[in-house]
């Protein structure tokens, strides 16, 4: 293997263009996704899946930002993040002070995970390890199982449901193999997704988060930087500025396959067990 | 700025990497918004009492750069005994001519010279001059101001510009902008405290703005208040300083310096009226100034003609003088929609716009295009322009019947950008090439390729023709070699004209070079070097990190690949630099010349301490000190005493349409503005006056990032279609418990125009203002839908009226008035009964709103 | 805050549910179940001299099995590219694992079926028989891991039972088939599995839901609850009846078929808390908040 290559979102600097959805649908040729006025802020993508492989989440937050002023006027409840907008008077928002607000974006992708639970599922082999550590599909060899989908933790691998192959970011393979950015990165005017050697952006990233923290942003954290979680540390990390289950993201991840051993070892036992059960069945007076 | 120039606001986010705070002021918490510093919620329309408040806070407190002031600016420049302020006359400065609603700006000049006597004749050509926003055709100089200019230094004199605007802006208090902004003292004073700690010989401040300032009826005083601000606190010229205004469309800037404007001719040259400007000479005399480098404009004139009419242009015919077309009136685009309804403009070319979903009110735009004769639209998709006659707004309420419309509509596949050479010029007026990438496919050409073999074509029409009427486009140079297999034009020769050329056939390197002996041609002198040494100067890419931070080897930037402006006053007025962290030009007494990162914006081997002979002339009659080399008195006007139509100095005034009244002045409305009386053009009550509850809110039109403009190139493209996919209002969780909208839900809008329908996007980014007393809500409509398309939806625009700033012409869409209901809006002819219905309760009539 | 309060964004799933169908994959966990019972069955049946029963249950492995396989690459996003299961063998992904246990037990079921039905190679049907006894277990296990071994929380987080939940409910399913062909000479290991396969299923649902703390929600709300009871009501019944319609042919038969339905419901009510599980995010965002806590 060359080196691991990944990226560091730093959402802090996300400004939500969505150019990073863009780019990606135009160079990897990704189908378009619907038109779905959502009433979730200013995101009507909703989600990562086979037609989208960047996502750029909005979150309005009655938080202050460090020591941003948002001089906005509000009191009144306000229904939480976590509601459904179709059902809600108003865009969901984390609720807090009356009068505070931030707007976060951040831009989701593919975890590109070091134990990547979709790729040790796949019973085709259609999901690989490149030579730049990333994880992709090979649409010639899917054939659609469909495994990959609930085995992924973060939701992000999908099927599209006309040709009912799995698809998702491939970190640019067929880019970053001619030694260019992947089009996502390039696009971003603002550097909020940055793309190199996984070691390297994992110092910039430790930097940044101390830079934030000095200035005030106290809740500025890394998701998925470190090696010890349950997929061994994410080829793609990022800097958040709240918990990750505010922008869709699940606290603590693990590969299930994980706990394969322990899980085959159950199955063996069972199985002896039914083999067990049958032959009692058989034992003794008829 | 996050919103719409995503890909430059990566340097405010490099600025703030390095510490810089970030202030945002606009009606609704943006992108940018959320990533600022600070967001101040403004009422719209509101900008010049903000500004100007912040210009007392200056003037009151002394915290303005004195020696960058003296040096400078026209602080100290004497205005005659005439003038009258607003403060004197309630809202109304000296001069107004009220039957014409136009001012006779002859008492704002400096004193100094006699004031002629208004005669009958003088002041039809004032008007005429006005109307024609001659003004703006005198481009960065302004107009020559008259005879010696009397300064005192001291700044006490009562009629200096600096007690002017003391008096000016006496009462714009910290309490007068809470009152009308909606701004909260607290804001208000760190904004006040950021701008000022922030600027000095150490520091300084940059202000970017773009549309949220210029549609308004105030809109050029609004950037003229933020001049003002920055000069006090000597942020012009100077690195990190400025007024930066954002452009619109990837080259709005290169079409204003090539102009796509009717009075301007290239490089900011103003276009000869008719019966005034008679010959050359005479228009030389008229339009040049004594003083600066438009005092060279015999050369610049000259070199144009020469490059449009080549050998045809001798010194015996003026130069084809007479070839140039003349002004006859306003033709700006809102009064030839007009002359369209009135008969006289019979055809119409839209090459890349889309008025009936992008222009202002924009069924009268379509009924301006119902009344022609032809019609040609440019365009990549059937937009809404090209298919009115069939499925308008006015086909479905039966105003309009398919078969009366009798305009023959032509419509032509246009290539876009990245199947054509050119170049942009963007608001760094950078100006960069882009090569083709692919050929257009189909019948799609370039309207580089249209233009030119149009003309071609009618000029072998004309081959034969004795016509006299005939020759200035018979002699007309329009050689260019052709390329590809699709005849296209070469871009990059019609860049080499622009540039110029002088004996020989030499490329020049720079307008210093440009004679008006005939020797020299030049297609716009501004742009002067960007083919210099027969090099494409634009094309050039050598990126930042392999040259210093000015990066001089990146495209090429008029005038002279010059980076920043007026970059004279980012020295003392002795040469040295105002701080070392601030450096950027210096004098180098040893070599005898400025020097630094940059091109100087000056006469290179000017010394600080040269004072011109009495009788100098142009750049000559510059002194060592008088940075503002474009200006006719070499200084930057704090006060303008010629040049902008509706006042020396910006005053608050309303919105055409506003629920509040003007706090300040008996006049509440800037009483120039441009106003068209038309049956589809009424305007609501305002100002308090009876009727105007009817329509209680503020609503405003602004981009999303995702999509484009009047939607022509985004709407129609389902990447951009599905992050946006529906026309959409935002409001305030307090504004939809008042109006029972709910989110999702579909609200009806309703103006003296038009009713249109949008989702409902409920949030607390929209917040409530307390304006003088009051809660107010504003309503935020992004202005992209119209009802062609991949998403469709209603267009804003059907709700705005024209009432236009006089300067430039620009519609007020930033800040109107209107309703907002639950639901859905009545279909076919009920919507016309619906807005008729609100016109009656408000009691409009055709003199509503014109008052002055 | 309660334990419970937590956020999300906009209430959507942070994972994907699962693409399958319920009547194909459900049916699928079903039918592999009742074919590799069957053939323990079978296989007892002929090792002890049960004829009837070892040919009833040949055929109810065959045809579960055939049915089973007919749903599963109907599920294919590609069915044609099916064979592109057997490009590998992975451990790691219990698909693959599954596959090569499929194609290895299901030409024995076919064959043993063949034999039974048409009489013809009889050496080879038996050994068949034999070898599908040994290999239907597997066949009734692995979907336990299949199914655990995805992130949706009503599955993973019973990584431990569910394989024996399968197992016994596919031991209820066996046995009630038993009980419907067998003859009464030839019934009593049928009925035997059958009640004791009832018996660990309704205990080890309860087990494996009691140790599933917030997720065990996802079993308790919608049609997952009323599959799961009605799962539960079926067995008990169904185990019940079995056990004691020992001298009734028909009270067993009754009790068979509602061991079998049981059964069924049992996967129908697993695949449906799974997928209730996938698209709500609390059961994702909690249990994992909860393990962050403790650490
Ligand atoms: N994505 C995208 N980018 C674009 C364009 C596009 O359509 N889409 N268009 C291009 C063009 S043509 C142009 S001209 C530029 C325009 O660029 P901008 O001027 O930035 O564009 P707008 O969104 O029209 O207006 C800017 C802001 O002004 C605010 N505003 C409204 N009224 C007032 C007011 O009275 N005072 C103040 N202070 N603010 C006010 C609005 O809320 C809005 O956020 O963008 C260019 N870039
Ligand atoms: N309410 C409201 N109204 C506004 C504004 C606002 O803020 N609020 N903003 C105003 C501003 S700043 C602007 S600039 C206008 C914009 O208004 P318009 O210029 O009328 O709108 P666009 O959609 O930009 O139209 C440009 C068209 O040119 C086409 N086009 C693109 N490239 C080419 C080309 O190379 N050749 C040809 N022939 N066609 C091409 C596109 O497909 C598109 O249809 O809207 C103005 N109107
Ligand atoms: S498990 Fe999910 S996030 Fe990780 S590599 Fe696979 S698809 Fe990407
Ligand atoms: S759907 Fe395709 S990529 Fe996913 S597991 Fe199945 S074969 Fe592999
Ligand atoms: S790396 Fe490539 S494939 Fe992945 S999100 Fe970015 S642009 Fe799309
Ligand atoms: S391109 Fe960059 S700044 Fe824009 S939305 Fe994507 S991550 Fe954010
Ligand atoms: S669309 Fe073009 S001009 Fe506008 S921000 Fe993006 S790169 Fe700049
Ligand atoms: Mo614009």
């Amino acid at each position: 293997m060359t080196q691991r290559m990944g990226f560091f979102t730093d959402t802090s600097v996300c400004i939500g263009c969505k150019a990073c959805e863009v780019a990606c649908k135009e160079w990897n040729h990704v189908p378009e996704d619907g038109l779905n006025f959502t009433g979730m802020s200013y995101d009507n993508t909703e989600q990562l899946g086979a037609d989208t492989w960047r996502h750029v989440a909005f979150i309005e937050q009655r938080k202050p930002l460090a020591e941003q002023e948002p001089g906005v006027d509000h009191e009144g409840p306000v229904p939480p993040l976590g509601a459904p907008p179709d059902a809600a008077p108003m865009t969901p928002m984390a609720p807090g002070e009356g009068g505070d607000l931030r707007w976060l974006m951040a831009s989701d992708v593919c975890k590109h995970c070091t134990k990547a639970a979709c790729l040790d599922v796949c019973p085709t082999g259609a999901l690989f390890r490149t030579e730049f550590g990333t994880v992709v599909v090979q649409s010639d060899v899917c054939n659609g199982c469909g495994y990959c989908i609930p085995a992924c933790p973060f939701g992000v691998i999908g099927q599209r449901e006309d040709d009912g192959r799995a698809w998702k970011c491939t970190l640019c393979y067929d880019r970053i193999g001619d030694g260019l950015e992947p089009a996502c990165a390039k696009a971003c005017p603002t550097d909020s997704i940055q793309y190199g050697p996984l070691d390297e952006l994992r110092e910039r990233a430790a930097a940044r988060v101390a830079t934030l923290n000095d200035a005030g942003v106290d809740d500025a954290r890394l998701y998925l930087a470190d090696t010890d979680d349950g997929i061994r540390g994410a080829g793609a990390f990022f800097l958040l500025l709240d918990d990750p289950e505010v922008y869709g993201l699940p606290p603590d991840p693990i590969a299930t396959t994980r706990d394969l051993p322990a899980m085959w070892r159950h199955a063996a036992l069972a199985a002896a067990g039914l083999l067990g059960a049958g032959l009692l069945a058989f034992a003794g007076r008829a | 700025m996050a919103e719409c120039h995503p890909v430059g606001f990566q340097w405010v986010m490099e600025a703030k990497a390095r510490g810089a705070v970030v202030i945002h002021v606009d009606p609704r918490f943006t992108r940018t918004s959320a990533l600022a510093d600070l967001h101040v919620p403004i009422r719209a329309g509101t900008d010049i009492a903000f500004l100007g408040g912040l210009i007392h806070y200056i003037l009151e407190n002394g915290e303005y750069f004195r020696e960058y002031l003296l040096a400078y600016t026209n602080a100290a420049s004497i205005v005659r005994e005439e003038f009258r302020d607003t403060e004197d006359l309630d809202g109304l400065f000296s001069g107004f001519i009220e039957e014409a609603r136009k001012y006779d700006p002859r008492s704002w000049q400096y004193a100094g010279s006699e004031m002629p006597a208004p005669s009958r004749e003088v002041d039809e050509e004032l008007l005429l001059m006005t109307e024609t926003a001659r003004v703006e055709a005198h481009g960065s100089g302004g107009p020559e101001v008259a005879g010696e200019i009397q300064t005192d230094e001291t700044l006490q004199h009562p009629r200096c510009v600096f007690q002017i605007l003391k008096r000016h802006f006496a009462r714009y208090t910290a309490e007068v902008v809470e009152q009308i902004c909606g701004v909260p003292r607290e804001s208000f004073d760190r904004v006040c405290r950021l701008v000022t700690e922030n600027s000095g010989p150490e520091r300084t401040t940059a202000i970017a703005y773009a549309v949220g300032w210029t549609q308004h009826t105030t809109g050029v005083q609004n950037i003229r208040a933020a001049a003002i601000l920055q000069l006090l606190l000597g942020n012009i010229g100077r690195p990190g300083g400025g007024i930066l205004a954002l452009r619109g469309h990837a080259n709005i800037q290169g079409s204003t310096d090539i102009p796509a404007l009717f009075d301007l001719l290239p490089a900011y040259i103003p276009m000869p009226h008719l019966g005034q400007n008679e010959g050359l000479a005479a228009y030389l005399e008229d339009e040049a100034a004594s003083k600066g480098y438009w005092g060279k404009m015999s050369t610049y004139m000259v070199s144009l003609l020469k490059a449009w009419w080549g050998e045809h242009a001798t010194a015996d015919n003026d130069y084809c003088f007479d070839y140039l077309p003349r002004l006859t009136g306003n033709h700006s685009t809102y009064h030839t929609v007009l002359k369209q309804m009135e008969g006289v403009c019979k055809g119409y070319l839209l090459l890349g716009e889309n008025p009936a979903t992008g222009s202002s009110n924009s069924r009268y735009q379509r009924m301006g295009l119902a009344a022609l004769d032809w019609l040609v639209v440019r365009d990549f998709s059937l937009i809404e322009s090209a298919t009115w006659w069939k499925d308008g707004p006015e086909i479905e309420t039966g105003e309009m019947r398919t078969e009366d419309i009798r305009t023959e509509v032509f419509f032509l596949p246009a290539a876009a950008h990245t199947e054509k050479s050119g170049s942009f010029t963007n608001t760094d007026r950078l100006l960069q090439w882009r090569d083709q990438a692919v050929e257009p496919a189909g019948d799609a050409r370039s309207d580089l390729w249209f233009v030119y073999h149009l003309g071609r074509l009618i000029r072998e029409r004309l081959a034969d023709s004795d016509d006299p009427m005939d020759l200035p486009i018979k002699q007309l140079t329009w050689d260019y070699p052709t390329e590809g297999t699709q005849g296209e034009p070469s871009a990059e020769a019609v860049l080499a004209e622009i540039n110029g050329f002088g004996p020989g056939g030499r490329h020049l390197g720079s307008y210093e070079e440009l004679r008006d002996d005939g020797s020299t041609t030049c297609g716009c002198w501004i742009y002067c070097g960007v083919y210099a040494d027969g090099v494409n100067q634009a094309r050039r890419r050598k990126p930042g990190w392999e040259q210093d931070h000015v990066a001089l080897e990146w495209g090429w930037a008029w005038p002279a690949n010059r980076r920043i402006l007026y970059n004279r006053a980012s020295a003392d007025p002795g040469g040295r630099p105002w701080s070392d962290r601030k450096a950027y030009l210096r004098w180098d007494a040893e070599r005898g010349r400025w020097t630094g990162p940059d091109t100087p914006d000056f006469p290179p081997t000017r010394a600080p301490d040269h004072r011109p002979p009495p009788d100098a002339k142009g750049p000559d009659a510059l002194s060592g000190t008088d940075a503002f080399i474009m200006q006719a008195d070499g200084k930057a006007w704090l006060y303008a005493p010629a040049g902008i139509v509706d006042g020396p100095l910006p005053a608050h005034y309303e919105p055409q349409e506003s629920p509040s009244d003007n706090l300040l002045y008996k006049y509440g409305r800037n009483p120039a503005r441009e106003l068209i009386e038309h049956p589809v053009n009424r305007y609501q009550p305002s100002d308090g006056k009876p009727g105007s509850e009817v329509f209680p809110y503020v609503t405003t039109t602004y981009r999303l990032t995702e999509h484009h403009t009047a939607g022509g190139m985004s709407r129609w493209v389902p990447y951009l279609s599905e992050l946006q996919p529906e026309f959409f209002c935002e409001i305030s969780p307090e504004l939809a418990a008042e109006r029972g909208l709910t989110h999702l839900g579909w609200a009806t809008i309703v103006s003296a125009r038009a009713v249109i329908e949008a989702r409902v996007l409920v949030t607390e980014r929209m917040t409530p203002l307390t304006v003088e007393g009051k809660r107010l809500h504003q309503i935020g409509l992004p202005y992209h839908w119209g009802n062609n398309g991949y998403s469709r939806g209603d267009s804003a625009n059907e709700l705005a009226h024209l009432s236009l700033d006089p300067n430039i012409h620009i519609q007020e869409v930033k800040a109107m008035a209107c309703d907002i209901r639950p639901g859905r809006r009545p279909r076919g002819p009920a919507a016309l009964e619906l807005v008729r219905e609100y016109r009656r309760r408000a009691g409009i009539t055709e003199r509503t709103g014109m008052e002055i | 805050m309660s334990e419970d309060a937590f956020t999300s964004y906009y209430g959507r799933p942070v994972l994907k549910p699962p693409v399958w169908k319920a009547l194909d994959i459900a049916g699928y966990l079903f039918l592999g179940g009742l074919a590799g019972a069957s053939s323990v069955l079978s296989a007892g049946a002929e090792l002890t001299g049960r004829p009837r029963l070892a040919r009833g249950t040949r055929i109810g492995a065959a045809g579960a099995i055939a049915v089973s396989l007919v749903a599963l690459v109907h599920d294919l996003g590609r069915p044609g590219r099916f064979v592109n299961m057997l490009r590998v063998l992975k451990w790691t992904s219990p698909m693959s694992v599954g596959s090569w246990i499929l194609s290895a037990y299901a030409p024995l079921a076919g064959a043993a079926a063949f034999s039974a039905v048409t009489g013809r190679l009889p050496r080879i049907g038996t050994a068949a028989a034999m070898a599908g006894g040994v290999a239907g277990p597997a066949v009734a296990a692995y979907t336990g891991v299949l199914l655990a071994d995805t992130a949706v929380p009503g599955w993973h987080e019973g990584h431990r039972e569910l394989p024996y939940l399968f197992v016994s409910s596919a031991a209820a399913a066996g046995g009630g088939l038993g009980l419907l062909v067998a003859p009464r000479a030839e019934v009593t290991p049928a009925r035997r599995l059958g009640v004791a396969g009832g018996a660990a299923e309704l205990l080890v649902a309860r087990l494996m839901r009691a140790r599933l703390g917030t997720v065990a929600e996802a079993y308790e709300t919608g049609r997952a609850r009323v599959l799961m009871r009605a799962a539960e009501a079926l067995t008990g019944a169904g185990a019940l009846t079995a056990a004691l319609g020992r001298g009734d042919r028909r009270l067993s038969a009754a009790g068979g078929a509602a061991l079998l339905a049981g059964s069924a419901l049992t996967r129908f009510g697993v695949f449906e808390a799974g997928m209730t599980s996938s698209k709500d995010p609390k059961y994702t965002v909690v249990p994992q908040r909860a393990r962050l806590r403790t650490g």
